[in-house]
């Protein structure tokens, strides 16, 4: 293959990825009720979407699950990581397959097996149960992310630091987040967008009253769209795009 | 208790006591219910022990689904291998200045909500979408193509969607490869196609059943682009699963057909690593995947 071939089929890749996306958030823009048509630029839709009241409640409902879920998953998932690298324990190959598994195995089927959990244990479904979900769906990403960082780290630090009289856990606080620091920011902002963009778990384990975005968008995609879909669309991809930046920016920081 | 230990206990406790409750205990109540059986006049489950529910998905309705979904996914995933393979393998040969911002566009539809993007890909083959008036205006077709609610529609969506996944890890692999391996055999004469078949793809062979099941299994299970994409013909089993629970509230039929789908999974997991085991016992650093 000559150069002009590659970069034609790298393009035409791009493109496909790209260009419904684009097109998108052109129609995001277009002044009509018909979506289809062009009818001019317009922010008529966007101006819709502020003054939607019940979609502002959704769409915090959609936050406060995503930064709660990330903040404990990241917390839990630092230290299943640190705890995998550092100590030799029973079942840590177990617990290290059963991370994997987690995150090949179907959403479906997690989605499923905690809606028959809450139900036995007579949890209704709302805001506890949708937490506690996405919480497990978020804490092996952080793991990967987090132990990937650690490969290569100099063991000699953490001996040297006990030497001196360092606790376990002064090490993890000291020496263990500070390096990781960035690991641990990319794994808290990746399990953010998991748990805002996430669909299948949340359909099966929240409830009438507890509604979150990617289930209202599911909805009114299927009752048929409105232009207000568009708009609310192309929010959401520009906030996933601002949240995979920073955290490429802080994890490609002092590699 | 040693100060240290209590620390050690903590993070490997709460990790399993927390895995424990949402991920095993789950798992074996759905096998548990999937034994069950469903009453039909009350809609709940009754304690009543079954193979009922395993034996019912041999019925014709159900494998044909179960096929149908195998088919499907089996297609996308080849489709993916296929777009994705020269791809990665391009991208990884790239000058590393122009990769990382090149990955990173691979990356954002990697994170991009899938629903979002399966909803651009309904807007693009609409009845009177983009695609059918460009084709129109080319002038290949006169009347709008029905798009939409196919077969091919759902395919599209799937691919759409998932060559991220196919991409990543195959990129991880290939990029990894060392290129004097092949200067040697270029050396030593081999052919393009030679190279291709007795040292790149060997070598490569985890990135690619990485990336086959990161798109394999997904594919079963995303009802919600069957739903958006392809009216009500084409069923997954992942749309299966969603109708016995919520529609027709048959738990332990649904619970039976996870179970399947979950033994799959197993039993691609098993290839997986009984490949990457006879890998990595050449390699110094194992990886955590």
């Amino acid at each position: 293959m000559n150069r002009i071939t590659r970069l034609a089929y790298l393009g035409a890749i791009y493109l496909f990825f790209y260009f419904p996306i684009l097109i998108l958030i052109i129609y995001s823009f277009n002044d009509s009720a018909y979506s289809m048509v062009w009818h001019g630029t317009s922010t008529q839709w966007y101006r819709e979407l502020v003054k939607d009241t019940d979609l502002q409640v959704i769409a915090l409902h959609s936050l406060t699950v995503g930064v709660l879920a990330a903040t404990f998953a990241t917390i839990m998932g630092t230290l299943t990581a640190v705890a995998l690298y550092r100590y030799n324990f029973t079942g840590k190959k177990l617990l290290r397959a059963l991370i994997f598994i987690l995150i090949v195995s179907p959403d479906i089927v997690m989605a499923i097996s905690l809606l028959i959990l809450f139900s036995t244990l007579k949890i209704s479904l709302g805001f506890w149960t949708l937490l506690l979900s996405h919480i497990t769906f978020c804490i092996p990403f952080v793991v990967v992310t987090v132990f990937s960082r650690m490969v290569g780290f100099d063991r000699n630090i953490f001996e040297a630091a006990r030497d001196l009289g360092a606790t376990d856990f002064q090490i993890f606080r000291r020496i263990f987040v500070p390096m990781l620091w960035p690991a641990i920011i990319a794994g808290w902002l990746l399990s953010f967008t998991l748990s805002l963009d996430d669909v299948i778990i949340s359909y099966f384990v929240t409830g009438p009253d507890y509604q979150i975005l990617p289930l209202q968008i599911f909805s009114m995609v299927r009752l048929g769209v409105t232009p207000e879909v568009n708009a609310l669309c192309s929010v959401m991809f520009g906030l996933t795009l601002i949240i995979v930046f920073s955290a490429q920016f802080v994890l490609r920081k002092k590699q | 208790m040693n100060i240290n230990r209590r620390f050690q206990y903590f993070s490997i406790g709460l990790i399993w006591v927390w895995l424990g409750i949402f991920a095993c205990i789950p798992i074996l109540l759905v096998l548990a219910t999937s034994l069950l059986s469903h009453n039909v006049d009350t809609d709940f489950i009754q304690l009543h022990l079954t193979l009922q529910n395993y034996i019912a998905l041999i019925d014709t309705v159900y494998l044909k689904i179960f096929l149908h979904s195998f088919y499907l996914s089996g297609t996308v995933t080849i489709l993916c291998l296929v777009l994705g393979y020269p791809f990665a393998y391009i991208l990884a040969r790239m000058d590393e200045k122009i990769r990382g911002i090149l990955l990173l566009l691979v990356i954002i539809p990697f994170w991009t909500s899938s629903l979002i993007r399966t909803y651009a890909i309904v807007i693009l083959l609409k009845a009177k979408g983009i695609l059918n008036a460009f084709l129109i205006y080319l002038g290949f077709i006169h009347q709008p193509l029905q798009l939409l609610y196919t077969n091919t529609a759902v395919l599209i969506g799937l691919v759409y969607t998932l060559l991220p996944f196919m991409i990543l890890p195959l990129y991880a692999n290939i990029e990894k490869l060392d290129t004097e391996l092949l200067d040697a055999a270029r050396d030593l004469g081999a052919s393009r196609l030679r190279m291709f078949f007795k040292i790149i793809l060997p070598l490569t062979w985890p990135g690619i059943l990485a990336g086959c099941m990161l798109v394999f299994l997904p594919a079963m299970s995303m009802f919600y682009i069957p739903d958006l994409l392809g009216g009500a013909k084409s069923m997954l089993v992942g749309n299966l699963i969603e109708d016995q629970f919520l529609a027709a509230h048959n738990w332990p039929s649904g619970a039976a057909v996870s179970i399947m789908l979950t033994l799959l999974m197993g039993l691609l997991l098993g290839i997986y690593w009984y490949t990457a085991s006879v890998d990595t016992k050449n390699k110094k650093e194992p990886t955590f995947l």
